[in-house]
């Protein structure tokens, strides 16, 4: 069975006074789409789950980065986004920092990989992240691909079943970004990352659950 | 913040230099201003500035037409012009101009290019307007087609000694059978509006330039500008050009 | 440059046996160049254009950079070996134009301002040319822009109309192109009926003109049906 698929400039529903979600437009009362996607309409919010694009980062979001140069005062960081994040000093350390005389490589170099949180996306997008989370940590060893951002949500499954059924099946250490980015540690990662391609190659299918069960039993 | 107060201003049926929206800018034209040109004009509409240059040489035909003598048009957008033009080589914006002015020119088929050869396959007029633009306030498109017209209407060909070309000694005048009138139509929200100057320009949604002949035939047509024109304008677009371009054309007369 | 005398019609048929109004036919793929975000090949008759998608993406050098919103690059240019006479791969002033009409023809579509600071690139290449070339680079970047999830209001259809032998007819390959009295290249958003789109060279009586844009029109609402049917196929499920 598939669900209904949408096209941009595709009408999706009457707004009837819902609220707007991601990847769609209104136009006098009606709510059109803005990508090729699976429309998700309840009472109260009208969205799109795009086929492909870019991560936009929002408030929140728990994402996987990479530092990419040390700054006076804090780190620029790559987010897998056309846009770069900054983490502040105060935001990744807890100590009093003497700016003028350390350098900040000792806390975070180039190349280190973090699980972090987005904590300011301002209207021009500056985006600023935070390891002040109890889940921020730096991520040492390991492997990362990038999927598809729009599909994060189906890998890790409804309340983390799909990510854990992985998980559990191929013994690996896996955590997720909202940003598309996935890393993964110890046990078959072949076998996981087999499984989660397969996830965001057929997302939109129902019974996915099933096959990638079956998949990874073999 | 002024585009703000000129969009303000166009809502209520104004502009900014209190021109009505069918109307042009005063028009100032000068022939022959360059001697060493076979032909050239200037164009003032408002205070946008162009000139416009003929200059007649010898080449080769092209080889799918070896009876025809050949046109080209360049344009120069020179940084003194406006703060907006860079030094180098044409870019976008140079490179359309003189190809829809060329295009409103050839497609008119006011030139006869079969009355242009001297030797069939081998030898043949060449004739190259360049087009100057010497102070950017808007409509460079219909200063420019109007030059480079009233250029060429007073273009005498050189006289030919052994097929070579005797500098300043001529022999006759270009002829023309048509004269092709370039219009540009502007629109913001529901206004049409002809002749924008720069600030206009800044604010419009849409541009459609329709170049017209004397019998209402259309030459070619370029719309411009960053949004899409509903469908159903456009046929008024079209209207208002061929009515403009017969007051233009009186110009040139 | 007409060939005087070309017989371009006969019997209501042209050379290559299509009617007037009759599309040549198309075919189209998406997602053919794995490196980009967004790919596209779309053949009209012999006529080939790939396009290719990238972004929306930081835009560098910064002083290029807008602040409020993205900006969108076309590069439309043709294969040395995609014409009759070996073309050069320095871009010409024709390319020059076609690049700048054809970012027009897919900008209002957009929502730049949704990704300040960004680009989107949009490069075209006609792999093989046979009249049409920048209706077809259209067509290919409205669906490699899609398939990239670029968001978008609308797709963008495209195809070229014109006169020849004294009749209107749609979509011209090469030698109608040539030999033709006048040709027209169109582009719409075909569910908000906007024109992005409207090149005309030659000679048309206004009523002419607006018999072919409703002839345009309506091919495009047609090529449009095949680049819907093409990009959700893209959710067919195995």
């Amino acid at each position: 069975m598939q669900r209904r698929v949408v096209l941009p400039g595709e009408q999706i529903e009457e707004r009837k006074g819902r609220k707007l979600g991601s990847n769609v437009y209104p136009e006098n009362d009606n709510v059109f789409s803005k990508v090729l996607g699976i429309p998700k309409v309840n009472e109260n919010e009208i969205s799109v789950i795009p086929l492909a694009g870019v991560y936009l980062p929002k408030i929140g979001d728990g994402i996987i980065g990479k530092i990419l140069e040390v700054e006076i005062s804090g780190w620029s960081v790559d987010i897998n986004s056309p846009y770069m994040a900054f983490l502040h000093l105060a935001e990744a350390v807890d100590e009093f920092v003497d700016t003028s005389r350390t350098d900040l490589s000792i806390y975070y170099t180039i190349g280190d990989v973090i699980f972090c949180k987005i904590s300011k996306v301002t209207k021009n997008k500056v985006i600023q992240v935070s390891m002040a989370d109890r889940n921020a940590k730096k991520l040492y060893k390991g492997n990362m691909i990038k999927i598809t951002p729009s599909k994060v949500p189906r890998i890790i499954g409804k309340d983390g079943s799909m990510i854990n059924l992985i998980k559990n099946k191929t013994g690996c250490e896996i955590i997720v970004g909202q940003n598309g980015v996935v890393w993964l540690r110890d046990g078959n990662q072949t076998k996981a990352i087999e499984a989660i391609l397969a996830i965001e190659k057929k997302s939109h299918i129902v019974g996915l659950t099933e096959k990638i069960e079956k998949m990874l039993g073999e | 913040m002024e585009e703000l107060y000129n969009l303000e201003l166009i809502k209520t049926g104004k502009r900014i230099d209190g021109r009505k929206f069918d109307e042009f800018r005063k028009i100032e034209i000068e022939k022959n201003i360059v001697q060493k040109a076979e032909g050239s004009a200037l164009v003032r509409l408002g205070k946008t500035e162009v000139i416009a240059g003929v200059k007649l040489g010898i080449g080769t035909p092209f080889p799918d037409t070896p009876k025809e003598g050949v046109l080209m048009v360049h344009a120069e957008f020179s940084p003194l012009a406006s703060p907006e033009f860079e030094s180098g080589p044409p870019g976008e914006d140079a490179v359309e101009l003189a190809r829809v002015v060329d295009r409103g020119i050839r497609e008119s088929k006011c030139i006869e290019l079969d009355k242009l050869c001297i030797i069939p396959k081998e030898k043949v007029w060449i004739i190259s307007i360049d087009i100057c633009i010497i102070n950017h306030q808007g409509n460079l498109l219909d200063a420019s087609a109007l030059a480079s017209l009233i250029a060429l209407l007073n273009t005498k060909i050189p006289k030919l000694k052994n097929d070579e070309i005797i500098r300043g000694e001529f022999e006759s005048k270009l002829s023309l059978v048509f004269k092709p009138i370039n219009i540009a139509v502007g629109k913001i929200g529901n206004t049409l509006l002809i002749d924008p100057n720069v600030e206009e320009e800044k604010i419009l949604e849409s541009k459609l330039s329709v170049a017209v002949r004397e019998d209402n035939k259309i030459c070619a047509i370029q719309k411009q500008g960053i949004k899409g024109i509903e469908f159903k304008n456009i046929e008024k677009m079209i209207d208002l050009a061929i009515e403009k371009s017969k007051e233009i054309r009186k110009l040139v007369e | 440059m007409i060939k005087k005398g070309i017989k371009l019609i006969k019997d209501g048929k042209r050379l290559d046996g299509r009617l007037v109004k009759q599309l040549r036919d198309m075919e189209m793929k998406i997602d053919v160049i794995s490196t980009a975000d967004g790919s596209a090949k779309v053949k009209f008759g012999n006529t080939i254009a790939i396009a290719s998608v990238r972004g929306p993406r930081a835009l560098f050098p910064r002083h290029l950079q807008k602040s409020q919103t993205g900006i969108l690059r076309c590069r439309y240019a043709m294969a040395p070996f995609s014409v009759d006479q070996r073309k050069s791969p320095a871009p010409d002033r024709r390319s020059i134009e076609i690049s700048k009409v054809t970012r027009l023809a897919l900008g209002p579509t957009t929502f730049l301002e949704d990704f300040p600071k960004t680009v989107i690139d949009i490069f075209i290449e006609i792999i093989q040319a046979d009249g049409s070339t920048r209706v077809t680079g259209i067509n290919a970047s409205s669906i490699a822009l899609t398939s990239a999830g670029v968001p978008m209001c609308d797709l963008v259809s495209a195809c070229s109309v014109g006169k020849i032998n004294g009749t209107l007819v749609v979509d011209l390959n090469g030698e109608e192109d040539n030999n033709s009295e006048a040709d027209v290249a169109f582009a719409i958003l075909p569910s908000k009926d906007e024109v992005t789109l409207l090149q005309m060279d030659g000679l048309l009586t206004k009523d002419e003109l607006i018999e072919l844009l409703n002839l345009a029109k309506d091919s495009c609402k047609k090529i449009c049906e095949l680049q819907k049917r093409v990009l959700r196929e893209t959710y067919k499920s195995e």
